[in-house]
């Protein structure tokens, strides 16, 4: 019984660290610049005041912009690699062809490159194509992710292979069967799949500032960094467009939850 | 008519031709024009011009006084933070595997930080670290000493290591409540019946059992740590400052190649020699824990 107490002790008293900050930047978003600039550390803002979002949208020119590139870019990301990841882990897993051992080992190694190096010639070869500062500059390069089409090469090694089978022998070809069939069949791989590379793409925040350059090109990380240092003392505005990006995340992840939680499983316990 | 293999073959190659295409694109070749670029003088004025100057640009590295400060600095935070944070983790999972009750509500609370943007949760930081923040105020309040966070340069690189423990511990966590369900349940009760409490079980059971587990989970964490860029970025507007204490080897990457002139094949260079230390590292990470697992 007490030591039950003391978990529940701990497991709150983290739920506190883990909110705080949290509820504090939500609490600085609804206060006046006044009240923010006086140093009050209250969790209930007074007086409350909405105008912190009406001005970032209203006023801000930029910020529904950036919000709409955000959008744009890590949508379009996420499909491409849901199509991609999982084409090319079926392959992998499921159809014979010269080169397959060659492209496992291909993903493997990619797997352990930091992005690091690879971002300079990155940067050198979007300049060349005259991609540096658009759209398929921030999408194309990742419309593909190692990692997911190992872990869709693990899931479809372990798929049934009747279903498909049956499929074949009713007419379909090797696309209709995937797109029809088998893709249906996978969809908690898809889902947690979606938004790993969802939250990767929306959060990022060094490729875009090395591919963007114009205001109006930027994604809502680069924009909030800028922001800042516009209004570098208006902490009730930067936390109120802190709280907009958050949002989007947050509603993908209450949707998703159950299998989140299964996707991170089923990769942790690869290994 | 084309024989079942060979057509087998061309849907292969059609399957996997998006993603070859971009590998190839946007990955190993930019290997290959890395390693080129680091063994020249890269200018980009006026189109970019290529002067081959061997291995001088990795020469450079044990010469220059911020690459050693950002090699420091580097080794230092993932020094500190890899063991916080599988530790915390640990701790957070094993406490919400003991089948409380609103244990999955408490889960997903603690999740909360992981999915937030780096972005977001540096300026939320940086907030509350504020000379006036919700930090200073808390210390002040029970008689502990305020610090100037940001601008210290003995405390900004601590005021991100806490903000990363902080917010990467639940990743690990939830891997590690995965790997505890796989624990079966007779182990513990056989303890039991040998007398042992929570936490000797904790111990004897709990920790050597998840042990291909945290040999991943640091693992992953020493990559993640080595590659710190964004918080210090936000937080010192991309200087590293005050007085390089939040300069990061990422961060010192970014700025030969992007804001100085001249220096991009430097810029490269480093970077081959952080992916060479990140792997021993984590070669020296695996050697080290299978040694161990042999007892």
């Amino acid at each position: 019984m007490s030591s039950k107490n003391v978990l529940y002790v701990f497991l709150i008293g983290y739920g506190i660290v883990t909110l705080l900050p949290f509820l504090w930047a939500l609490a600085s978003s609804f206060k006046t610049f006044a009240e923010v600039s006086n140093g009050s550390v209250s969790l209930i803002p007074h007086p409350f005041t909405l105008s912190n979002y009406e001005k970032i949208f209203v006023e801000e020119e930029l910020f529904p912009r950036w919000l709409l590139n955000s959008l744009f870019i890590a949508s379009v990301g996420t499909l491409l690699n849901l199509i991609f990841n999982s084409m090319c882990g079926y392959a992998l897993a499921r159809l014979r062809f010269p080169g397959r051992a060659g492209m496992f080992y291909a993903v493997l190694a990619v797997l352990m490159i930091p992005f690091q190096v690879t971002m300079i010639p990155l940067y050198l070869i979007l300049s060349q194509l005259g991609w540096l500062n658009t759209y398929q500059g921030m999408i194309v390069p990742v419309m593909v992710n190692a990692t997911f089409i190992f872990m869709m090469r693990q899931f479809f090694v372990n798929f049934p292979k009747e279903l498909e089978e049956s499929a074949e022998m009713d007419g379909l070809s090797k696309f209709g069967t995937f797109f029809r069939i088998v893709l249906p069949l996978a969809k908690p791989a898809l889902a947690a799949q979606a938004i790993f590379v969802f939250m990767a793409i929306w959060n990022d925040f060094m490729r875009p500032l090395i591919i963007l350059s114009d205001n109006e090109m930027f994604t809502l990380p680069l924009g909030l960094n800028q922001f800042k240092g516009q209004h570098y003392s208006y902490w009730n505005l930067i936390m109120a467009a802190s709280m907009v990006f958050t949002l989007p995340v947050l509603a993908i992840y209450a949707f998703f939850n159950k299998f989140f939680i299964k996707g991170i499983s089923f990769t942790g316990g690869k290994f | 008519m084309f024989s079942k293999k060979a057509r087998e073959a061309g849907q292969g190659y059609l399957f996997v031709l998006p993603a070859a295409l971009t590998i190839l694109v946007f990955i190993l070749i930019p290997i290959f024009y890395a390693l080129f670029l680091s063994f020249n003088d890269v200018e980009l004025l006026g189109g970019t011009h290529f002067d081959f100057a061997g291995w001088k640009n990795y020469e450079n590295i044990f010469d220059d006084t911020r690459t050693k400060i950002a090699f420091l600095n580097t080794a230092k935070y993932v020094a500190i933070v890899v063991p916080c944070q599988t530790i915390l983790a640990l701790f957070l999972a094993a406490m919400l595997n003991t089948g409380l009750k609103g244990q999955s509500f408490f889960r997903v609370l603690f999740f909360l930080p992981t999915l937030t943007s780096s972005a977001v949760l540096t300026l939320i930081f940086m907030w509350m670290y504020n000379k006036y923040g919700l930090i200073n105020y808390l210390l002040s309040s029970v008689g502990l000493p305020t610090y100037n966070w940001i601008g210290n340069p003995d405390i900004a690189l601590y005021s991100i290591m806490i903000m990363n423990i902080w917010s990467t511990a639940p990743f690990f966590m939830v891997i590690y409540l995965a790997a505890l369900q796989d624990i079966p349940d007779s182990l513990y009760e056989a303890a039991e019946l040998d007398g042992a409490g929570p936490a000797k079980k904790f111990m004897h059971i709990t920790v050597p059992m998840l042990r291909p587990i945290t040999s991943f989970v640091i693992i992953m964490g020493i990559i993640g740590t080595f590659q710190l860029f964004d918080q210090s970025y936000i937080f010192s507007n991309g200087s590293g400052g005050p007085n390089n204490s939040t300069l990061t080897v990422v961060l010192l990457i970014y700025q030969y190649a992007f804001k100085s002139l001249g220096t991009m094949g430097f810029a490269a260079a480093i970077a081959f020699v952080l992916a060479l230390v990140i792997f021993l590292a984590t070669v020296l990470q695996r050697k080290f824990s299978k040694e161990e697992s042999v007892f």
